[in-house]
Order: C-alpha cells, then structure tokens, then sequence
C-alpha cells in the first residue's frame, strides 16, 4: 500500500467498524462514514450471540470461517479491552440449541455430527439429553427433548463491542464521520469522489459495508450485494439474578440481568415493526425452556433487519472493474467480528483478496451460469 | 411526610408491609399506602445495590418495584390494595424460579 493511501469505509456498524479498526492498527489511514439513527443498524438490533453450530453446514468454507472467527474471539476480545477499557461482556462457555421434539433433535443432530466430522476446526459437539442439561439449568422445562450443544458458543453484549471498536478505532487515528450517508461514489483519477450528508471528499481505496445499503451502493462500482432484509424480533425481560452458566440459542441473559429472547426470522421487506403473533410465539417459546419465566416481566420487545444474502453466507469480493473497490455484506457481524478486524482487514490493505477468502465468498456464486454449473 | 386529604369511601383493609401488619383503603394504589406508612426503601438496584422509592407514579420508571405475596417486581404504582397482601422490598434482581417447580 502506498504511503498517504486513504481508505473511505462505507457503514459504521459491527462490520465497518472491525474493518476500519483493522486497518487502522496496520497503519493505514482510513475514514469510516457513518449514516446517523435513520439507518437500520442490525448492530444495535442483534441479539448477541458469538454462534458456531449450524453454521455452514451446506458450505465447508463457511464453517470453518466461522469456527476460526470463533476461536480468535477470547484473544479479540481481550485486546479490545486493554486498548479501549470497555468490558465486552464477552463469555464463551459453550451454548445449547434446545429442539422440542425428539425428531427436530435427532435431525438436528445428524446435521451437526455431519459437520463436525467433516470440518477441520473442533467445535466441541456433543448431543446433551434433557437430564445433561438440568446439570445447568435445573428449572429446564419438560417440554425440551433436548439440545445440541457445541463448547465454542458464546455471547457479548453487541452495543459494547459496536463502541469499543468504534473508540479504539479513533483512538489509533480513524476518523469517524457520524450523519454522513454516502449519496454517491463516482469513479475518478486514482480512485473514488465520495458523497455524502457531510460533503465530497476522495478516497483511494473503498469498502463498502453498509449492510442493507450495500445492495444500493455496489452496482456503481461494479460490485454485487444481492442482500434483502429478513427481520427478527426480540423481547427483553425485567431483570433476573444471573442464573444462565451458559448460552440457550435464543435465550442470552445480559451481565446486568436482562434476558434478551429471540429467533424470529421473516420476510417482512423494510418493516421493523413488531407482531403480536411472532412475540407471542418467542414467549412460548422461552416458558417451554423456563417455565418460571412465566412470572416474568416484558418490558421491551423490538423489530431488527438481518442483511441477508440468497445463501446466508458471507460475501466478500473485490470489484473487477474497479479493483481498488471491495465489498462485504454479511449478517454475522458479531461472530465474524475478529476475522473482519484481522485477515480480512490485512488482505484489504494489502489490496486484493486471497483465494480463500474471494474464491468461496464471491458473489459470483448466485449468477445464473454458476447454478448451472454447479 | 404523606397524609391522606380526605377520608376514603372504601372500606379500610389489613395488609402487610414487611411484617407489619397496616390497614388501608381496599383498591387504593398500593405505592401511594406505602409512601404514607414510610414504607422504605421500596428495592434495591440490580447492579450497584442503591436504594430507590417510588418516583413517577404512573408505571414508567419502574423505582417502586416491590414483592407481593412472594412475586418479585411488581410495579407498586400498577398494583392495588387488595386484602391481605403482603409486601417485602424488591432486593437487587428477582430471584427465580419462584414456587419451585410450576411447570
């Protein structure tokens, strides 16, 4: 990279924000443009979990992405509180999926032991039965079969993690440019004119990482984000001595008590809004794993959008026509978070992507001519 | 420091505030009896243990949590005299499952 190369990231989430700050601690300097409160924001929506099982299971790459980011996480997580002081939060003691029925769970199983046998990188798989699981949860509902479990699960709170990597981000020299939506990026002399809410501006080198915005911004410079909301919905309880030594899928009790429920997963285009049938579905949820939340409180329930590709998988690429041009739309920001501030942040310093990396995750993998290949 | 301005139409009732046993007007706000009778403070925060009484009176703030019959934190401003009722401070975050195993 050429001394006084500026990068303009576009998108100051989860995702953003460990790319800018990647770039940053590799010397680089770098402007994150960040759109303001109208933006979507799955990075403030999300639930929180560091998820490993399930993962990639049509897509050895995938998988192994994601169990290399997950096991990155305690060291990640560790240097971004010496560097910033914020606690993450940052647990991983392993988490249970819980299946309802004994044919969901023996299906579930045969997936996940199929996936762990082909993978690389351990999980720490295992099939708990009802009876493993009241060694941790001993209030556990009668009505879960019960649980897949895998050791490198864990959990941390996304609102943490979104501030401290955007204040170790500045702190190495970033700049961050809150209400700046980015209108326009036009190709010019050595690389790009940006603008946006806070001005024009130049950059030689871009990132897109604007989630949702991605599919708006990416054909300009020949890249491709064929990415649509799928919106899930959480309820937040009143707060509860900590009682959850470790994670329930979509159960995560927050450090200050709270418990964060939800798994929701729709079509509902641009609609954040909640629905009234979907949390009464999450409430039965969680009173089947804990019957005793019955007696709980709901103070809050929210609607967020996942920035999902047709696959679910990750897609990272470098533009073709434009090759100082990259992008990344992905919907675990949380998990991949370490991988986004490390290799992915390297190779785009570095100025192209690695075959393990553009290979697998190239959009190039949802064109008609790729299907009939494959 | 709270005094009632009138007398109550309603029949007065026994109820308990921390082992005390107090009479009060019966559907009276249950938050309003106990800033009369000194209840106090009304719980205990979750995280840094500070203590807190009512405060907005009108369900937003959630300061008035409070036991009732054994349920943690029930909204002391929301909640009624009902005969009978006995009501402890709310201590940091809820304690569960509470009554054992209901499922």
């Amino acid at each position: 990279m050429a001394a006084g190369t500026e990068i303009a990231i576009v998108g100051g989430g989860l995702v953003g924000a460990a790319i800018g700050l990647g770039l940053v601690r590799g010397g680089a300097s770098v402007a994150l443009y960040d759109e303001g409160d109208v933006a979507h924001r799955a990075a403030r929506g999300n639930l929180g979990n560091v998820w490993v099982q399930g993962k990639g299971l049509a897509s050895p790459p995938y998988a192994e992405l994601t169990r290399r980011a997950a096991l990155a996480w305690r060291d990640f997580a560790a240097e971004l509180t010496d560097e910033t002081g914020i606690d993450l939060r940052f647990r991983q003691d392993g988490a249970f999926f819980c299946c309802f029925t004994p044919e969901e769970l023996d299906k579930r199983a045969g997936q996940l032991e199929a996936a762990e046998a082909r993978s690389q990188i351990p999980s720490g798989y295992s099939r708990a039965r009802l009876a493993d699981m009241r060694a941790d949860f001993p209030m556990i509902g009668s009505g879960v079969a019960g649980a897949t479990f895998c050791r490198l699960d864990g959990m941390v709170d996304p609102l943490r993690l979104l501030r401290a990597l955007l204040a170790a981000f500045q702190k190495r020299g970033g700049r961050y440019l809150p209400r700046a939506r980015v209108e326009t990026i036009a190709p010019e002399a050595g690389g790009f004119r940006i603008l946006s809410a806070s001005g024009a501006s130049h950059a030689d080198r871009l990132v897109l990482a604007a989630g949702l915005g991605n599919a708006r911004l990416a054909p300009q410079l020949g890249l491709e984000a064929p990415v649509r909301p799928v919106r899930g919905q959480i309820l937040i309880t009143e707060k509860l001595r900590p009682f959850m030594p470790r994670g329930i899928s979509f159960i995560r009790q927050t450090a200050d008590g709270g418990l964060i429920c939800g798994e929701s997963s729709e079509e509902a285009g641009f609609e954040e809004a909640t629905t009234r049938n979907v949390l009464q579905d999450t409430a039965r949820r969680a009173t089947t794993v804990f019957p005793f939340l019955r007696d709980v409180r709901a103070v809050r329930a929210w609607g967020a959008l996942r920035v999902m590709s047709p696959d679910g998988q990750p897609i990272y690429q470098r533009s073709a026509s434009h090759p100082q041009a990259f992008l990344t739309s992905v919907h675990s920001g949380v998990t991949l978070a370490p991988f986004h501030a490390g290799p992915l942040a390297d190779a785009i310093r570095a100025g192209a992507l690695p075959d393990d990396i553009a290979l697998p995750f190239s959009p190039a993998r949802f064109h008609v001519q790729a299907t009939r290949a494959a | 420091m709270f005094k009632q301005l009138a007398q109550p139409d309603r029949p007065l009732v026994g109820i308990v505030l921390s082992g005390r046993a107090v009479s009060a007007p019966e559907g009276e706000m249950l938050a309003a009896v106990l800033l009369r009778e000194g209840f106090g403070p009304f719980r205990t925060t979750p995280v840094g243990g500070r203590e807190r009484a009512a405060y907005c009176m009108m369900g937003v703030c959630f300061d008035c949590l409070v036991t009732i019959d054994g349920r943690p934190n029930r909204q002391a401003c929301q909640e009624r005299v009902r005969a009978g009722i006995s009501v402890e401070a709310q201590q940091g975050a809820a304690l569960l499952p509470v009554g054992g195993s209901k499922a």
